[in-house]
């Protein structure tokens, strides 16, 4: 059965599914060839999720006894002056990062397709800094922002650059935003080329013949048929900042006090401190927002494609 | 990607918004004499700056002797050039082993992504018209809203239990938060492959063992370099998972160890530096022979 009717089933992939009773057997070896994956799965991402969100109904500490305390978590959640604040880091370093690094990313791009010399090794250059690790890099700039900054601000006068960024509670996430995007523009510059080189030259020349100025061709004809490439950098770019960690952990791992604690530090740290259960609530909450933002973004941007 | 740019759209205007002239012929080709966006090409040079000061700043600090990298100045050369600090963090933070361990966890990750991906793929493409393929397929879509800090600890919990609180481990968790968008990866390539090359195998009394292994896994050859390399980067040069997975410092991965020995690097900074450009370079490396799947890779990503 397996080896004769393999013909025919493999057409029947093609079409939608055709409601007939004769439909033939799968092969034992496709179940084979998912299981893997889907056990992995399983075991590996649901098992500790279902978990986890049991676990956010109890006070456990990580480990030992636990008693059920209810929505009690959830409650303190929204009370403690520690998860408000790491939530509104994350959110304004995701925001703040998200228009920094599609804007610079962009213009890179727009750049980079235009008719420039070296155009290879500058494409190379400006690639190079995605192979390198977060957390590495971050040491390297903690370096430069402690050592180095802080002297070219005493020459120039500055007051602000003066002392390191790093210990000042008011700048230091911009130190964090500057080093993600350090490390995450190359993605979405690639993204951005990958659009550009789509666009037919014909549509410029199109736009040239109506005596569209330049800043009219990149508002008319560039950014509306980018536009769904914008769409998948802001929302790939969204769902990693809001995770930020190892560049954090890299730069001022929270500090100065807990000016740059993100979401995830926190949750991360629920064993450290024996809250478990809490921040088990917290994990869900923020699962539960990542969702809404992508979401809300996809609406909003839908709506935009449209125009 | 690199070596053979398609017709290049003109952009109107360089980075710096200088509003170049608009009206442009199409070219094939960049760079040819005549047409060159001189301004965008002079402020692309002064950008790579921001790129190469930290990279070289590593180069250079890394080549000091301690006594002059004490002082913490970052532009000074190094005089005299000193190649002692690699010999010293090599030693401090055992490189051998965590180079070994790093590698142990990235190959495993690599071969894992691209096969279990491929098979699962395959499997799902072929019977896309049963409920179980499908759902399966979304299931496993499912991961990709699910952060892994979200189930970190439980994680940690659960690997502990069953003794995978190691490399192996570490290995596992990479392929498994990688399924969903490799996958995704794998079918929309999948389908793209005409389904009479296998009949036609078939034909040829091949089971279905032999059409995957034979024929559909070489033919995915190219998505499975862009699969391959990003399980890289990603496996190498991760922080997260391995230093809250791995519960023996002794197993740890290179980008941990960078983190364990800050306080030992203290001012050191010629030795951090040195030990900083020993966990880049594979990496860098890599990317030197694979940068044209990089690019061209993540272009149909982005596409499909």
């Amino acid at each position: 059965m397996s080896t004769t009717t393999s013909s025919p089933q493999g057409r029947g992939t093609r079409s939608r599914p055709v409601p007939t009773s004769t439909k033939p057997k799968v092969e034992p070896l496709y179940y084979l060839f998912l299981f893997p994956a889907v056990v992995l799965f399983t075991l590996a991402v649901s098992l500790p999720a279902v978990l986890g969100f049991f676990y956010s109904f109890t006070n456990s500490i990580g480990f030992g006894d636990w008693e059920f305390v209810g929505l009690r978590n959830f409650i303190a959640l929204f009370q403690d002056p520690g998860t408000v604040s790491a939530y509104s880091f994350t959110l304004l370093f995701a925001l703040t990062t998200v228009i920094v690094v599609n804007a610079v990313a962009f213009l890179l791009a727009l750049g980079l397709t235009s008719r420039i010399r070296f155009q290879t090794a500058l494409r190379a250059v400006f690639v190079m800094p995605m192979v390198i690790s977060g957390i590495i890099i971050a040491f390297v700039f903690q370096f430069l922002f402690n050592n180095t900054l802080p002297g070219i601000g005493q020459a120039l006068g500055i007051d602000a650059l003066s002392s390191s960024i790093l210990v000042n509670e008011d700048l230091a996430w911009l130190a964090i935003v500057f080093v993600t995007a350090w490390n995450t523009i190359p993605t979405t510059m690639l993204i951005y080329i990958a659009g550009l080189v789509t666009i037919p030259a014909e549509v410029y020349e199109a736009g040239a013949i109506d005596g569209a100025t330049g800043v009219q061709q990149l508002w008319r004809i560039t950014l509306p048929l980018v536009s769904g490439y914008i769409v998948i950098n802001t929302i790939l770019g969204f769902k990693n900042y809001l995770n930020a960690y190892d560049i954090i952990v890299g730069l001022t791992d929270g500090g100065p006090g807990t000016a740059t604690r993100s979401v995830a530090m926190a949750i991360i740290d629920g064993f450290e401190y024996g809250d478990y259960g809490f921040q088990m609530a917290n994990a869900f909450v923020f699962f539960v927002i990542s969702i809404i933002i992508a979401v809300v973004q996809l609406r909003i941007t839908r709506g935009r494609a449209a125009f | 990607m690199t070596t053979t740019t398609p017709t290049q759209p003109t952009t109107p205007t360089g980075p710096s918004g200088t509003g170049a002239p608009a009206p442009r012929t199409k070219r094939r080709g960049t760079g040819i004499a005549g047409a060159t966006n001189w301004p965008a090409t002079i402020v692309l040079l002064v950008c790579t700056l921001s790129v190469l000061i930290p990279l070289l700043v590593t180069v250079n600090m890394a080549l000091k002797t301690g006594s002059q990298a004490v002082d913490g100045n970052a532009f000074s050369l190094p005089d005299p050039v000193s190649f002692q600090s690699f010999a010293d963090a090599w030693e401090l933070t055992n490189f051998p082993r965590g180079f070994a361990v790093s590698a142990f966890v990235t190959i495993l990750a690599v071969t894992g992504e691209i096969v279990i991906s491929a098979m699962a793929a395959y499997a799902i493409v072929r019977n896309w018209d049963r409920r179980l393929f499908r759902w399966s397929f979304f299931y496993l879509l499912a991961a990709m809203f699910i952060p892994f800090p979200v189930v970190a600890l439980p994680q940690v919990r659960l690997t502990g239990l069953v003794g995978l609180d190691n490399p192996l481990g570490v290995a596992i968790l990479h392929i498994v938060f990688a399924l969903a968008f490799n996958t995704m990866l794998f079918t929309a390539f999948m389908r793209s492959i005409p389904l009479e090359l296998e009949e036609s195998m078939r034909v040829d009394g091949a089971t279905t063992w032999m059409v995957f292994w034979r024929l559909i896994f070489p033919l995915l050859r190219p998505m499975a370099a862009t699969v391959g390399i990003f399980a890289f980067l990603l496996s190498w040069n991760d922080f997260m998972m391995p230093s809250l997975i791995i519960s023996n410092p002794e197993l740890q991965t290179i980008p941990v160890l960078q983190n364990m020995f800050q306080t030992q690097f203290s001012n050191n900074y010629n030795v951090a530096f040195a030990s900083y450009l020993m966990a880049m370079t594979p990496a860098i490396v890599v990317f030197l022979f694979t940068q044209r799947f990089v690019v061209s890779g993540l272009t149909q990503g982005a596409v499909k």
